[in-house]
């Protein structure tokens, strides 16, 4: 499929928008409008599977759009190509979705319009081959997902959530606009292509290193930066959230990939560090927040800077290793990045959708006012689990197959002759192991509180099973999540030419798919498929035999007593009191969290209470105190609003006399 | 060019920064516009030896203009507002004479230095027209800061732009010259005009103004970033 069709597809997801910006209060508008971004979202999915599997040369276009003395330009590579895959995966899935669940929605004129024009705008990002149209795109997508963060704006946190997103989302915006500048040069060349052919050096490509990381990673959720995800994914519709979650902070990891690897040629050595130990930051944080979160969507927000952390910690060591000279192990650890990439937009999609069947189901999204859902929604129960396996790295899903390679990179890679990277390479590795093993403790909290156990409200008892719209488009994703788990090898070899535009090397051609080699075969290997038919075979075997042992017929029959002794569902085990050992270890000091004992006054009756507390030391180190700062220095400004003319004509007065004097002393 | 009619250019031009000058210590309204008016008289002179230098006929017009509006009916205007206003005869400066005559001349030397350094590679009458052009507008901005009458910061604000003029004329191949006199001569009187409502607002203080404080958006930032948000969306906004 040519670029031109696939820009005629964008065109025709705006054009979309549009139309639905006008419709959207019509009755069928809603099935209408996400049937058509499905379809088209389907066809740019084509196109981007077509070119990744036929090799072929990088197309380009330019249209007469845009800045006058350069246009717009758009290219179609085998890394665009990717990527183009992963959005357009996750909007024809997500508009899928949303053909059930949009029905749920009230007003679904606030959310129509912007839908489409979302996923034309990350479409864009990644098509675009210059500056200004990559930056006016991701504008545009920041403007749209903003949008639809503020659809339910009435409610309270809603309101809050966007305005910390638009205010994230265009500090990062200007950090990209900055970099572009630095890499423009002094001639101003915007196209890519231009700007590949000299870029900026020493100091330069650190700042511009250093600008991309804040830009890109403000939108990507790196952590401090990840403040807006865990506030704007949970207000904005499922179907939107997963988008976000899944696709968007994807995009912002090719924009990092596209400028630091495509543009930048590498950071060096040292910012191939600076991004290894902010991603290994990011996944371990992001997973302690998770855990120390009881709303679904929060926890799923906080996984995905988790999981961004770990597509970090491989990218940052392909840099390192490039800049080191060994492109094999750039091209090892730069594919279990773009692997996971692909991995994590699909089970973050899923296990999103999963979240808003169970929201719509309970009216709910505290856990602790869930559970025993597995009993009502069934199926929802099982592609959840799929969803949880996969995030947590469990073999034989997808998730273990990109953790794994990101491991193998960090444990076959060259010792470096860095000092510090002798220590940061192992204390990486260490960070993702602690991330991944917290990941999976964390869902198995998510899984139990939510699924299993009695229910804790009259409205997690009377939860119903989700419509087929959801279901079906949920068991795409978990089916997709075991192919790509079962058979890494075939991911690998259509990521090769990619792989190798970025890194110049790529791995290995894999065969059949039923081995994958990171490096030799002789010093590690690891067959998805051979694992997967030794659990089915083993799973089935012990079955078998319980079922054999334990007579035919299932009996019904009294509690065990020591396990309900109340019918109260309150006495169960709660989110809370599954993270509290977790929180006694791990976050004392980085959440500053404390416990305490509040006991009455002698001869009150009320009772004793645990109080526990925990603090955002992100939000109230940094963040707080920068706005504590802008508003103190706006308060002294204000001063300036109130002068009296003749003190005004000073300033001009003397501004202007300043500016002679430099003047007459610089010729 | 002959040398005379270089030197009577440079005279008509110096002789504009000397009422500028002359004016900066004036302690009496009635001497101040007189003063004004003394200027304005030699800025239509200097336009009008211009014209004839250059042969632009149109810069006769701009003369006119300064000699008619400027020399003549401000001054007289100025001269009935003050005597209907009851206006204190004595200006009441911010700075003593002594230190405005110094720091008027050290703009003019200023003045010179940035000008004479900066348009070096024009020719030297057009050079020293916008030296003293611009020594001109600095100390017409320097009576305005230095004065607290409304009538005088106007008639600073005057003799700043009869420097705008000088500069214009000046400089060669200015096409739509009169265009930009009427132009500014209307500016000018706005700016008065705007000026006498900048005094009466500050007199009248800025009682109204306050009510526009609730449509600012200062308050968003305080509370999207501090620990609790307080916003209140409850009401029916539609």
């Amino acid at each position: 499929m040519s670029l031109a069709a696939l820009l005629c597809c964008v065109a025709l997801l705006l054009a979309l928008s549009v139309v639905s910006a006008a419709t959207s209060r019509l009755f069928n508008a809603t099935i209408i409008i996400y049937g058509a971004s499905c379809v088209v979202s389907l066809v740019l999915l084509w196109g981007g599977i077509g070119h990744l599997l036929t090799p072929a040369a990088a197309m380009t276009m330019v249209l007469p759009v845009g800045l006058p003395w350069t246009g717009a330009h758009f290219r179609l590579d085998a890394l665009a190509a990717f990527f183009l895959v992963v959005v357009n995966l996750g909007g024809a899935a997500a508009s899928f979705y949303a053909l059930g669940y949009g029905r749920h929605e009230k007003e679904p004129h606030r959310v129509l319009p912007f839908y489409p024009a979302f996923i034309a705008a990350m479409n864009l990002v990644v098509l675009a081959a210059d500056a200004f149209t990559f930056l006016l795109a991701w504008e545009l997508m920041s403007l749209t997902s903003w949008a639809l963060v503020m659809a339910h704006h009435r409610e309270k946190e809603n309101a809050r959530a966007g305005y910390v997103y638009i205010v994230m989302a265009s500090f990062g915006t200007f950090m990209l606009l900055l970099a572009f500048a630095l890499l423009a040069g002094p001639h101003g060349l915007y196209v890519f292509s231009e700007m590949q052919k000299n870029p900026a050096l020493s100091w330069r490509g650190a700042l511009v290193l250093f600008l991309v990381l804040l830009g890109a990673g403000s939108k990507a959720g790196i952590y401090p930066l990840h403040v807006w995800l865990p506030l704007a994914h949970p207000a904005a519709p499922s179907h939107v959230s997963g988008l976000m979650s899944g696709v968007m902070t994807k995009v912002a990891v090719y924009g990092f990939i596209r400028i630091v690897f495509g543009l930048l040629g590498g950071g060096g050595e040292n910012g191939g560090m600076a991004v290894l130990a902010l991603g290994s930051v990011t996944a371990v944080m992001g997973v302690l927040y998770a855990l120390m979160q009881h709303d679904l969507k929060k926890l799923l927000a906080y996984h995905t800077v988790e999981n961004i952390g770990i597509i970090f910690i491989g990218l940052g060591l392909a840099l390192v290793f490039k800049a080191g000279g060994h492109d094999a192990f750039a091209a090892l650890a730069f594919t279990a990045a773009l692997f996971h990439v692909f991995n994590h937009s699909l089970f973050k999609s899923l296990l999103f959708f999963g979240a808003g069947a169970v929201q719509t189901a309970a009216h709910e999204r505290d856990m602790e006012h869930l559970g025993g859902l597995i009993r009502r929604m069934p199926q929802t129960a099982f592609v959840f689990l799929i969803g949880c396996a996969a995030i947590s790295a469990l073999p034989p899903f997808n998730g273990f197959a990109s953790e794994w390679l990101t491991f193998q990179a960090i444990i076959q890679g060259p010792v470096p002759a860095h000092w510090g990277l002798k220590m940061l390479v192992p204390a990486s590795g260490a960070m993702l192991a602690l991330a991944a093993a917290l990941a999976a403790a964390c869902f198995v909290k998510v899984y139990g509180v939510v699924f299993l156990g009695r229910a804790r409200t009259e409205q997690a008892k009377n939860a119903a099973e989700t419509d087929r719209f959801s279901l079906s488009v949920m068991f795409i994703l978990a089916l997709l999540c075991l192919l790509a788990g079962i058979f890494p090898g075939f991911v690998i070899n259509v990521l090769a030419p990619a792989v190798r535009e970025m890194t110049g090397a790529h791995m290995p051609q894999h065969g059949a798919g039923l081995l994958l080699v990171p490096v030799s075969a002789a010093r590690s290997s690891y067959s998805g498929l051979l694992v997967f038919v030794f659990i089915a075979v083993s799973a089935g075997l012990a079955a078998l035999i319980a079922r054999s042992f334990g007579g035919g017929a299932p009996r019904r029959a009294p509690a065990w007593d020591c396990g309900f002794p109340l019918d109260d569902p309150q006495t169960q085990y709660t989110a809370g009191s599954f993270a509290q050992p977790i929180r006694r270890v791990f976050v004392r000091s980085l959440f500053r969290a404390s416990e305490r004992v509040e006991m009455p006054p002698p001869g009150s009756p009320a009772p004793a209470r645990l109080v526990q507390e925990l603090h955002d030391v992100a939000w109230e180190e940094i963040y707080a105190r920068i706005s504590s700062r802008v508003l103190c220095l706006a308060e002294r400004m204000d001063r300036f609003q109130f002068l009296s003319i003749r003190h005004y004509l000073v300033i001009v007065f003397l501004s202007l006399v300043l500016l002679l004097t430099v003047l007459a002393l610089w010729f | 060019m002959g040398v005379m009619d270089y030197n009577i250019a440079h005279m008509l031009a110096g002789g504009l920064m000397l009422a500028s000058l002359m004016m900066l210590y004036q302690k009496r309204l009635y001497a101040l516009i007189n003063i004004y008016a003394l200027q304005a008289f030699l800025l239509a002179l200097a336009v009008a030896w211009q014209a004839a230098l250059q042969h632009a006929p149109q810069l006769y017009i701009t003369a006119l203009i300064a000699l008619l509006f400027k020399a003549l009916l401000i001054p007289f205007a100025l001269h009935r507002i003050v005597a209907r206003l009851h206006i204190h005869r004595k200006i009441e400066t911010v700075i003593g004479t002594g230190p405005v005559m110094l720091s008027g001349m050290a703009l003019v030397a200023l003045a010179m230095d940035v000008m004479l350094k900066a348009a070096a590679h024009t020719a030297l009458l057009e050079r020293e027209d916008l030296a003293f052009a611009l020594a001109v507008l600095l100390l017409g901005l320097l009576m305005m800061v230095t004065r607290r009458n409304a009538v005088s910061q106007i008639i600073g604000f005057l003799s700043l732009e009869n420097g705008l003029i000088l500069a214009a004329a000046g400089t060669k191949g200015m096409p739509f010259m009169v265009e930009i006199s009427i132009a500014f001569s209307i500016l000018v009187a706005f700016i008065v005009i705007g000026l006498f409502l900048f005094r009466i607002r500050e007199r009248f203080d800025t009682v109204d103004l306050r009510a526009l404080d609730d449509f600012r958006g200062e308050w968003r930032l305080a509370e999207a970033f501090s620990g609790e948000p307080s916003y209140e969306s409850g009401d029916e906004i539609s």
